[in-house]
């Protein structure tokens, strides 16, 4: 609708790609939709996903900035505010639409999801039962999360 | 009549006049600030003495009302601030319009409220679009000279366009009013109404308006909105979420709509909120095992022919055998109208034939399905009722040309209708309370007054179903029925008011607020 949203985008993207956060590669899906971007994010070192590469998809609404980003984990991942449903919907703060402002950058959005990953926020979680295992029996998630990444993140 | 039909049945416009000295017969809470002073003086207040027990005091405003009341306290609240009625209006739907908490706060700590709600520098001149030199908009990336731009005082600035289409959608798609924030990043501020009006475009303005007025409404525990599709109209009704075990807050919008100040569905009095609720939860669980009651045909218990239902009488003749007998329990019709017969109570059986828990478990269904029977009766009657009354209203022009009767004086019918939607409503509530009463005299006299207005509903609804040629003829009787239906229907609902105001019922389930 905003006759700036394509620059918006555009200028984003350019940013993102001549300096790319830490641990992330990021190209669009198709080259011919701005608003559909793939990210391969690394686990950070210190986290419990070290060693693994995980898909990400994130979609720009046509409303995008006034609406905030959709972000989903295409990678399986073990993690109280990551959905286990095959979907990988996160849980993120500002990308609620009452925290969103337009001005925030998508950078944030993979700065704030990589974050997550060293330390999740069981207290906003989406897979409760997760949760409670993470609050409640730190050394029983740790191994899962291991497991899972060494299963579904590592070599593809 | 059309089709929204819910909500234009019963209400009787000089049934439920307001007596405004007396209170609702509760504890008042001293505590509670703000709500005697209701400025409304525009609002005509009718009294008539003598309050029914069952009634609460209560008022219904428009939204002009609720806009000069709003428009008041801020002006109020202005002066004695010392601040401009914009800033002022922020700052009491920041508070949800307790304003002496407000005032207390603002006296106490001035600089710390002015910067909660994002307004703690000092306020200057008006909001300004302005253009800058070397400016690139952070939401939309132009830079191009010339281009518009504005910021409230925390300096956030943006592109004129950005900033409205951020407004515009706020208020059109998130339906966000009192509290938008600045569109900066981490920034709190709230946009004023100076600044919304000068981007504000003007058919904006007028929803922004209606959300202003909601929160409003929505901030202040003794208004609600009137529920009923469409209308505009807000009640003031002083009956708090703490007394709804005593009393059945019934209100009376002025577009015809009867619903419960307490939870907001339509009139179900003589039943509290909470057994409502209960009873509810409980229809919508076994809602399997009772649908076949909805059916609209059955068998003569006589001669096994088909019967359909089309009318809300209960009192069914069999076409083939003549053969007559009550639609609600299949017995004889006859035996109706006497002492020893009923019709509404539940018998339970002895103990003997439910001794294990296959019996048991078969009991209680059966138990359920008498009173759900009857309440799911109701209901339905009173739409079939409705359904007559419309065919009717059509007839009456023609009873006005072949008897001579004016148009006033075809009016009795009208009220017979009525009379009839208010007691299936209520007789319908009465079946959904008595699932819950515990046994005992207090629910046997219930059970008589219950016989009663069904007695009298069901020989009322008999005749509103006799053919139009025989209505005029039948006026007088009518009207007498009519009066009585009423009647009853008060005596019900004073006496289960009473009870519930002294806390006397005794229920068979624990019902909590
Ligand atoms: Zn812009
Ligand atoms: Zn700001
Ligand atoms: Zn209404
Ligand atoms: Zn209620
Ligand atoms: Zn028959
Ligand atoms: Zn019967």
């Amino acid at each position: 609708m905003q006759a700036g949203s394509g620059k918006r985008i555009t200028k984003e993207l350019g940013e993102i790609q001549s300096d790319p956060p830490e641990g992330m590669k990021v190209t669009l899906k198709d080259d011919s939709d701005l608003h559909t971007w793939q990210i391969v994010m690394d686990g950070p070192e210190q986290s419990v996903y070290a060693g693994g590469h995980f898909k990400l998809i994130l979609v720009l609404p046509k409303d995008y900035p006034f609406k905030p980003p959709v972000v989903n984990f295409q990678t399986k991942i073990y993690h109280p505010n990551i959905s286990n449903d095959g979907k990988g919907s996160m849980c993120l703060g500002m990308l609620r639409t009452d925290e969103w402002k337009p001005p925030n950058k998508i950078v944030a959005v993979l700065n704030m999801t990589r974050n997550l990953l060293i330390e999740p926020n069981p207290d906003d979680a989406v897979e409760s039962s997760i949760a409670e295992v993470y609050k409640n029996d730190y050394k029983s998630f740790e191994k899962t999360a291991k497991e899972w990444t060494k299963k579904y993140a590592v070599g593809k | 009549m059309d089709s929204d039909d819910e909500f234009h049945s019963g209400q009787s416009s000089d049934d439920f006049m307001i007596d405004d000295d007396s209170d609702t017969g509760l504890p008042e809470d001293d505590s509670d600030i703000d709500e005697v002073d209701i400025g409304f003086e525009s609002q005509e207040k009718i009294t008539k003495p003598g309050r029914k027990s069952y009634e609460v005091e209560f008022k219904v405003y428009s939204p002009q009302d609720i806009q000069s009341y709003q428009d008041k306290q801020i002006d109020e609240v202005s002066t004695i601030l010392g601040q401009p009625p914009e800033i002022t209006a922020i700052l009491l739907r920041h508070m949800r319009w307790n304003k002496e908490r407000l005032i207390e706060q603002y006296m106490d700590a001035q600089e710390q409220m002015l910067e909660n709600v994002g307004l703690d520098q000092d306020i200057a001149g008006p909001p300004r679009i302005e253009t800058k030199k070397n400016f690139m908009c952070d939401i939309c990336c132009d830079d191009q000279p010339g281009l518009e731009t504005f910021a409230m005082k925390c300096g956030h600035r943006f592109c004129v366009p950005c900033y409205k289409h951020y407004l515009s959608r706020k208020i059109k798609e998130e339906g966000e009013a009192a509290r938008i924030r600045c569109p900066g990043e981490d920034c709190n501020r709230i946009v004023d109404s100076k600044s919304l009006d000068l981007l504000v475009a003007t058919d904006l303005k007028e929803r922004y308006q209606e959300l202003l007025t909601r929160t409003y409404v929505d901030d202040k525990e003794n208004l609600k909105w009137c529920p009923a599709p469409n209308c505009v109209y807000a009640v003031d009704c002083g009956v708090k979420q703490r007394d709804l075990l005593k009393i059945v807050p019934t209100v009376h919008c002025d577009c015809g709509h009867n619903f419960c100040f307490g939870c907001t569905l339509t009139d179900h009095q003589p039943a509290p909120c909470a057994l409502v609720r209960k009873w509810l939860k409980k229809c919508e669980d076994d809602s399997e095992t009772a649908n076949w009651i909805s059916a609209n045909t059955k068998e003569c218990p006589k001669c096994r022919s088909t019967i359909e239902k089309n009318g809300g009488c209960n009192h069914m003749t069999c076409r083939k055998c003549r053969h007559e007998f009550c639609w609600m329990c299949m017995g004889v019709w006859s035996e109706h109208g006497t002492s020893w017969y009923s019709c509404n109570r539940y018998e339970e059986k002895s103990g003997s034939d439910a001794r294990d828990a296959q019996a048991k478990s078969r009991q209680s269904l059966e138990r359920y399905l008498h009173y759900y029977n009857r309440y799911a009766n109701h209901e339905q009657s009173a739409k079939l009722d409705k359904d007559i009354y419309i065919k009717t209203e059509k007839k009456m022009s023609q009873l006005q040309n072949s008897s001579g009767m004016s148009w006033i004086e075809v009016q009795f019918l009208e009220e017979a209708s009525r009379a009839l939607q208010q007691c299936r409503q209520t007789l319908k509530w009465t079946y959904a309370f008595a699932f819950y009463l515990a046994r005992n005299n207090q629910t046997e006299i219930f059970e008589d007054n219950q016989k009663d207005l069904e007695m009298a509903v069901e020989n009322l609804s008999e005749m509103f179903e006799k053919p139009v040629d025989q209505l005029a003829k039948l006026k007088v009787d009518m009207l007498d029925k009519t009066t009585y239906c009423n009647k009853r229907r008060v005596i019900l609902l004073s006496d289960t008011a009473d009870n519930l105001k002294a806390g006397k019922w005794e229920f068979n389930v624990e019902l909590t607020g």
